[in-house]
């Protein structure tokens, strides 16, 4: 069932710039199990949109099928949402990305959505560089069945009947990565201090934003012997650099060490700000980042946080070359080229 | 021996190598003699291969207007050493066979009761041109010339469509010119001309144009106001996105700009492509995709997510026959039920099937009307020999008064008049709520379209009473689509009789002249042509109303037969099957040997 949360209102909550408060961010009442690592990116979306000031409205959330794509009803219950079919939400949103280039898409998906069914969708989202967040949700195995491995569970972790792995995992952002992504990052469902400005990050790039988030399972996963439990991540997580992500005009207030901070001008103007970058990474440099990766996994540890970023690469609708106002407000006189056009072909058939 | 001996009556044969250019030279043969007024009907036999195997083009001429294929071949012009066996046996006694006559003939090709024309076609090229390819693709032309003298072409109409046909490359006209001359000059000075069979000028096309139905349906989606389009390359559709993507950079680019009213994408295969359709409808824009049947499989799982979360669906399915790849360049009707219950659970979708390029136009834009106005997938049936073949068809027309149905859709302010909004709620009785857009209203009208169990405020369940109150209400839409599909084309013969025969699609050509030939033998039947499905009531009553029906078809399993029965419960045994399943358009001959069998033992 869909649960709504009550509505009473704080007349003394904060509001955004544009007047909402966070409350009017939320969803439906999850349905998930409690402690669920997907519950608390669902918060971190709601911070995020809150934060920059997006009208609810104008977001449209995308998903797919599994625990993961269930999320999109909990949270942001002014949007439009889209639970569409296994692994095939890059498809939708790129329909509905197409057919409305104003709306904001927030795509939600699972590591058996996205990494096993829906692979080839993927993979072809990301090379047609669509605008668009996409965040998996990434806990290793499939919970709705009741915890069957995923394709991104590691070789060698132990599932919670204690059955081992015997695949190699796929690693969605080294995959990403290699195949041109525009924007790659990886985060832990239970560390929002780096998760909320990487979303922001995410929804202020102008392409495909890919978010790999380890979100572990509670109920099929978060053994001991698993390589996606909340003390294994915790204890190998090793970060890039810490996030600030800086809001169009905003005044930058905290200081760091010189030397050890970079920034990165988005082209809407606000800024994505890192410090204690990690030594011998740019997040600009494809080169470097898939380097960062390696090392990382070599060393056992899970990187964590901006992996890379190129803010010049065309969307679809660049590459296109589409009209500037979306196509689903186009009205039928200039869509439909009228009788006088049509005799005109029908002469040249004669 | 016997000399055939026909004006305006044949049917001719072009047997060629794929890939050698013959098809713009038989394409301008059959295009002159429709430009002569005559009627005409040219279909393309080819393989599934780009270079090398063997190719036919038959074009058959007719000047009472019918316009299906005929079996017996008049005249076969035979330019592919590989298939010559076959090509001498398919002509009828007293026929002509064309060929190049550089090798001398073998033996054992030489049929007694037939006419040989020899033209030493590789020798004249020789003689004539320099360069190989040029060899090769005059050779055609020359051919082409040769046939202008023995059946009477007008030259002036060949000139003309040859300044046609390079416009813009003017200095091409004058070799091919050339070479229609080479072809004349030697019929001329080696054979009687003209022969028995021959065209005459005639004044019986009228208005009408010649055209492919793949090239409507692109045509049709581009008045129809499409914007996104989605696809998958397969033979025989992909020539309608093609066309689609023609005729939108034609009308639908700004001059200044350069940016583009629509945006077409080639995706990765036929699932992304149904399900960037789903997703660019389900946001307000008009999308659609064409595929064949292998395509239609795979996309059958997105059908039901379309059919269930109630989203506007425009599908082009170009049948070819199958099953899997089966043959890819055939023709057939064989989709029928996979179209119509494509999906699991229970889904059902709305059909139509066009039986000429004008239809095809007009159907497509029909499709996005309907496809709107109920909310649901509704699939365009045509096949490959109306896709992919010219046919003599009526004009497009096109009512500028005319507007976009776009069914019921609330906006910003209609949304500012409702308490609260139900994506699912049925408000008017005909089984069809209203849906939105996203992005429309700050706090009003959104909703998580899911192909989960859903209640009336689009809110998940699985409540048995709400799921079942959702699909009962879906089949009342279904009953709704019934009276607002187009409706079925009836003709009654002259005189009262208990058989009726029903046809639909392609199978038109022939059943109209079998319905002729028929009734010169004093044998009348009532017709019934399908349009769409669900079938509306004159189907059933036209069923009713008759002791025996024919059901006539391009497939194996008589799929339109059992959908009838099936939807409408008819009787079985009043439903007699006739068939064809061998890739080639079906033939009124085909036809009216069935139907007279049947009649025998009646």
């Amino acid at each position: 069932m869909t649960y709504t949360r009550p509505r009473f209102r704080n007349p003394h909550l904060p509001v955004n710039k544009i007047g909402y408060t966070q409350k009017d961010y939320d969803g439906a009442l999850s349905t998930l199990c409690a402690g669920c690592g997907h519950d608390s990116i669902s918060g971190a979306i709601v911070q995020a949109c809150y934060e920059l000031s997006i009208e609810p409205h104008r977001v449209a959330k995308m998903s797919g099928i599994g625990c993961s794509s269930k999320t999109p009803a909990y949270f942001l219950s002014n949007s439009h949402g889209f639970n569409s079919v296994h692994g095939r939400m890059p498809s939708v949103a790129t329909g509905a990305y197409l057919a409305n280039r104003d709306l904001v898409y927030f795509g939600v998906s699972g590591d058996g959505d996205t990494a096993s069914i829906g692979m080839g969708q993927f993979v072809h989202a990301i090379r047609r560089n669509l605008n668009m967040v996409y965040v998996v949700m990434n806990n290793g195995c499939y919970g709705l069945t009741k915890g069957q491995d995923s394709a991104t569970a590691d070789a060698g972790s132990k599932s919670k009947s204690g059955h081992t792995n015997p695949f190699q995992a796929i690693d969605l952002p080294g995959l990403a990565l290699e195949l041109g992504a525009s924007f790659v990052a990886r985060s832990f469902s239970g560390d929002k201090t780096q998760l909320v400005p990487l979303l922001k990050a995410a929804l202020a790039h102008p392409g495909f934003a890919f978010i790999d988030v380890i979100s572990p399972c509670v109920t099929f996963n978060n053994n001991p012997g698993s390589t996606k439990s909340y003390d294994y991540v915790r204890e190998h997580i090793e970060a890039t650099a810490t996030v600030d992500f800086v809001p169009i005009k905003s005044e930058i207030t905290t200081q760091y060490e010189a030397g050890s901070t970079k920034e990165i001008a988005l082209h809407d103007e606000s800024m994505i700000r890192l410090h204690k970058v990690a030594a011998d990474w740019d997040p600009q440099d494809r080169n470097s980042a898939m380097n960062a990766l390696h090392h990382a996994r070599t060393k056992g540890e899970i990187l964590t946080g901006l992996i890379y970023i190129d803010e010049s690469l065309q969307n679809l609708h660049e590459v296109l070359n589409t009209a500037s106002e979306p196509l689903n407000t186009l009205e039928q006189k200039v869509l439909c080229p009228g009788l006088k056009a049509l005799e005109e072909i029908n002469a040249e058939l004669r | 021996m016997q000399h055939l001996s026909a004006i305006n009556d044949f049917v001719i044969r072009f047997a060629n190598v794929n890939g050698t250019g013959s098809a713009s030279a038989n394409a301008l043969f059959a295009k002159a003699i429709f430009r002569m007024g005559i009627p005409v009907t040219p279909k393309n036999i080819f393989p599934s291969n780009i270079q090398g195997l063997p190719t036919w083009y038959e074009v058959r001429v007719s000047e009472k207007g019918y316009l299906g294929r005929r079996e017996g071949i008049d005249f076969m012009v035979c330019m592919n050493p590989q298939s010559m066996p076959k090509d001498i046996a398919s002509v009828k006694p007293g026929g002509y066979f064309l060929y190049d006559s550089t090798k001398t003939l073998h033996r054992e090709f030489i049929r007694e009761d037939i006419h040989y024309l020899g033209i030493p076609l590789m020798t004249i090229c020789l003689r004539e041109y320099t360069d190989p390819r040029q060899r090769q693709l005059f050779k055609n032309i020359i051919y082409v010339g040769a046939l202008s003298a023995l059946l009477e072409i007008e030259f002036p109409v060949l000139e003309t469509l040859l300044a046609e046909l390079f416009r813009g490359k003017e200095k091409l006209i004058a070799p091919n010119v050339k070479a229609l001359q080479l072809g004349i000059q030697y019929i001329h000075e080696n054979f009687e001309y003209p022969l028995n069979i021959r065209l005459e000028r005639r004044d019986l096309v009228g208005n009408r144009i010649l055209v492919d139905g793949n090239s409507a349906c692109g045509l049709g989606a581009v008045y129809a106001g499409a914007t996104v389009a989605a696809w998958y390359p397969i033979t025989p559709s992909t020539s309608v996105v093609e066309a689609f993507s023609e005729y939108a950079e034609q009308f639908r680019t700004d001059p200044e700009t350069g940016k583009k009213n629509f945006a077409i994408v080639q995706a990765e295969d036929e699932l992304a492509a149904i399900g960037m359709v789903i997703g660019a409808n389900w946001n307000g824009a008009r999308s659609f995709t064409a595929t064949s049947g292998p395509g239609v499989s795979l996309m059958a799982e997105f059908l039901g997510l379309a059919y269930f979360a109630e989203i506007p669906t425009v599908l082009i399915d170009v049948q070819r026959a199958g099953p899997s790849t089966g043959m890819p360049t055939r023709t057939q009707q064989a989709d029928i039920i996979a179209a119509a219950y494509a999906s699991h659970g229970d889904t059902r979708h709305v059909l139509l099937f066009p039986s000429t390029p004008k239809e095809c136009f007009d159907d497509v834009v029909v499709a996005f009307d309907l496809a709107e106005r109920l909310q649901t997938p509704v699939i365009v049936m045509t096949d490959l020999d109306l896709g992919m073949n010219d046919h003599l068809t009526a004009p497009f027309e096109w009512d500028d008064t005319r507007t976009y149905d776009r069914g019921k859709v609330l906006h910003a302010a209609d949304l500012e008049n409702i308490t609260k909004f139900g994506r699912y709620l049925e408000v008017d009785g005909d089984g069809i709520t209203y849906r939105t857009y996203p992005g429309t209203h700050a706090s009003k009208g959104a909703y998580v379209t899911r192909g989960t169990s859903h209640d009336e405020y689009a809110g998940y369940t699985e409540d048995s009473g709400t799921y079942t109150r959702n699909m009962d209400r879906l089949l009342k839409k279904w009953e709704t689509a019934k009276s607002i599909v187009p409706a079925p084309e009836v003709r009654q013969a002259p005189k009262a009789n208990e058989c009726g025969m029903i046809f639909f699609g392609t199978s038109i050509y022939s059943s109209e002249e079998a319905m002729d030939l028929l009734a010169a033998q004093d044998l009348h039947l009532d017709s019934l042509r399908l349009r769409s499905f669900p079938f509306p009531e004159s189907v059933e009553q036209f069923i009713a109303d008759h002791e025996l029906i024919f059901v006539i078809e391009q497939n194996r399993d008589a799929q339109m037969r059992s959908l009838l029965i099936n939807e409408l419960g008819v009787a079985p045994q009043k439903m007699i099957p006739v068939l064809n399943y061998d890739g080639t358009p079906i033939t009124a001959d085909t036809i009216i040997k069935q139907i007279t069998k049947n009649f025998a033992t009646v």
